[in-house]
């Protein structure tokens, strides 16, 4: 799916854009679904449809459109209309406005009447329609007034023009609740989502006759073409979340399972557990929740059973927790799903992470997330889920999948990893230890659990004295990528005994995992000590509860195992070569 | 921003929106110029050069605009209040 059309989408490029935008989405695909959309309007609808046409390519619908003439909607509706009977139209959408109300009613009036009298005048409509036509119908309701006569009193009072809306639109949802294939697009929530004083903004009505703000429609559009993909079965049907900083904070193979945030202890917790809420609310939807974590598996599961995790292993019904890339992960979930990847959400604090998926697996939705308190904000924006019908079966769903899982276990390749790094763009700085640095080298090699071989730790006295000690080898390595600077983290610390560069310390970030910042390091490393003379390299390994994922570090680096004792400590050798072959093909080492 | 960069601004603007890199305004190009020009699109244009500049016309400025030339010249005057 296009990035550009995703929430939080830029309306000003998409409005400034349309053209180019629709080119690129035809180019895409060829399977789309043809649909015809007849648009009913109270105002000017040219620009609702030419956006919500983007919106709808986008969700792999094909529209051609019906739009009435200026006003018409009720003239339309209810007269024949050879024009829109040869059209045969699959949707209806009367998109009005409050400025089509007929009459508001005056203090002497009977409020109730003129309510009743309005209300009527849609029920034929949508009747007409019906009858006539046989399709769904996506009726708007109405945004509140603009002013506001007697302030705070025209929500009491029924003479009040807020009242009278309020109850024109429970009417409206009456309609909706005993009448199928009648769909409410509720530009009262929009609007106000938007805010009604630039929703609303005359200059736009009396100029051009749109009784909304230019700048709005792609929101008022996203929101009806949500309903239209929903009709028509384009709808999401579950998410693959991501664990470390999306569902907890933290991360939990470094800062254990009594250091991740979740709960009502702090405010980052509370952020954290809101949104673990919101999701297991998707499930009563038949919305299905599964995890694509880099992590070890026990770590993963020690998480979800924090005592105050909202969610528990129960609740998903695939967890891939491992050190995959996530693209395949992804994959491998949907395939044993029996789904296409295309409907699943992929949610994910990382960048990075969130392109190889969408890169990697085209349609995918991954949307931009922002920070924590907005993931909720960001994903319901979205709707991806957007609710027409609800099933028995969709309540369901869950122990379907669940069942199904048992079924598929093949594995789908992936062969490009290399393209995916390339594509990142990714410049490293790699250089011995600079005063300025001294702070963060002590930090991370206090916090790093994971991609760490010695666990030892350093505190910045320490370093300070390492850096400028000419018996060691120092390295500190930053990596930078298209999304951004990663900052400072891999640190490598050798010692020289006998023309021996001996490593007491090699970690990394687990941000940067899979990046082959590891090999850029140990090219560094091989050129530092081949400068010095040096021609052989000792590594080590001592595994601890956290470290299993750099068990065959050394192996990965073309080291020689030299020694193992019972306790699993494993040393390591490696001899430097002439014609020593540099191992990072995908990182540009900036001097 | 000099009337030139002004033009350059809005040059891009349209190329943009009517998707045509081959468009070349002067000041008297007007809606009879660019086929796709039409009512709707002058609104598109209104909205999208208010997004760029960072401004927001009245009614009146924008009501009786001739050509392109007008609107730069618009384009000047807000820009110096």
């Amino acid at each position: 799916m296009l990035k550009e059309l995703l929430y939080p989408f830029d309306p000003n490029y998409i409005l400034e854009n349309k053209r180019k935008i629709k080119k690129t989405l035809l180019g895409q695909s060829d399977a789309f679904i043809e649909k015809k959309i007849a648009i009913l309007g109270g105002y000017t609808t040219a620009a609702v449809k030419q956006i919500m046409e983007l919106f709808l390519l986008n969700n792999g619908i094909k529209p051609s459109f019906y739009e009435s003439e200026y006003n018409k909607f009720y003239e339309d509706a209810l007269f024949d209309n050879p024009q829109l009977e040869g059209f045969g139209p699959d949707i209806i959408y009367v998109c009005t406005s409050n400025r089509n109300i007929t009459r508001y009613p005056s203090l002497n009036d009977d409020a109730q009447a003129l309510l009743k009298n309005e209300i009527e005048k849609y029920q034929r409509i949508w009747d007409s329609l019906k009858s006539r036509y046989h399709c769904p119908i996506i009726q708007n309701n109405f945004e509140l007034p603009y002013y506001r006569l007697m302030g705070n009193k025209e929500a009491s009072d029924v003479h009040g023009k807020v009242n009278f809306i309020t109850r024109l639109n429970l009417l409206m949802d009456e309609y909706a609740q005993e009448n199928e294939n009648f769909y409410i697009c509720d530009i009262n929530y929009l609007s106000a989502d938007y805010g009604l004083k630039n929703w609303s903004d005359p200059f736009y009505f009396h100029m051009y006759k749109y009784a909304l703000n230019v700048n709005a429609i792609p929101y008022l559009s996203f929101n009806v073409a949500n309903i239209i993909k929903s009709l028509f079965g384009k709808n999401k049907k579950g998410f693959v979340l991501d664990l470390d900083n999306t569902l907890w904070g933290g991360v939990i193979g470094d800062d254990g399972v009594e250091g991740i945030k979740v709960g009502p202890e702090e405010s980052e917790g509370q952020v954290y557990s809101e949104f673990q809420r919101y999701l297991k609310e998707h499930k009563q939807l038949g919305i299905i929740l599964n995890i694509d974590s880099k992590n070890d598996y026990e770590n993963a599961i020690a998480g979800l059973k924090h005592p105050d995790s909202e969610l528990s292993e129960d609740d998903f019904v695939e967890i891939k927790a491992n050190w995959e890339p996530k693209d395949r992960n992804f994959a491998d979930i949907a395939n044993e799903l029996t789904l296409l990847p295309e409907s699943l959400v992929f949610v994910d604090d990382n960048p990075a992470e969130r392109h190889i998926v969408s890169e990697q697996l085209k349609g995918v939705a991954a949307p931009e997330l922002g920070s924590a308190e907005h993931y909720i904000e960001v994903l319901d924006r979205n709707g991806f889920f957007e609710v027409t019908t609800l099933s028995k079966d969709d309540l369901k769903r869950n122990e379907m999948y669940k069942q199904n899982i048992e079924r598929a276990k093949a594995e789908s390749s992936f062969s490009n990893y290399k393209d995916y790094l390339l594509s990142l763009d990714m410049k490293g700085i790699i250089k011995p230890f600079e005063p300025m640095y001294i702070e963060r080298i002590s930090q991370l090699s206090n916090k790093s659990n994971q991609f760490n071989l010695t666990t030892h730790r350093y505190t910045v006295s320490d370093i300070e004295k390492i850096a400028t000690d000419e018996n060691y080898i120092t390295l500190y390595g930053k990596l930078i990528d298209r999304f951004g600077d990663n900052g400072l983290v891999s640190v490598v610390i050798g010692h020289i005994v006998e023309g021996v560069c001996d490593m007491d310390l090699w970690i990394m970030s687990c941000r940067v995992l899979k990046r082959d910042l590891e090999f850029a390091m140990m090219d560094e490393l091989v050129k530092r000590c081949k400068e010095k003379g040096i021609r052989k390299i000792v590594g080590h390994y001592y595994p601890t509860a956290k470290n299993n994922m750099v068990k065959e570090f050394y192996a990965l680096q073309g080291f020689t195992k030299i020694a193992e004792d019972e306790k699993g400590n494993t040393d390591w050798e490696f001899v430097i070569s002439d014609d020593y072959k540099l191992k990072n093909e995908v990182i540009t080492i900036q001097e | 921003m000099t009337r030139e960069e002004v033009m350059k601004k809005l040059n891009e603007i349209f190329c943009n929106v009517f998707d045509d890199e081959t468009i070349v305004l002067t000041d008297s190009t007007n809606a009879n110029d660019i086929e796709d020009w039409d009512s709707l699109e002058q609104i598109n244009l209104i909205v999208n050069i208010e997004n760029e500049f960072g401004m927001m016309f009245d009614m009146a400025e924008v009501s009786d605009l001739a050509n392109v030339g007008e609107m730069a010249d618009l384009i000047m005057r807000k820009q110096a209040e």
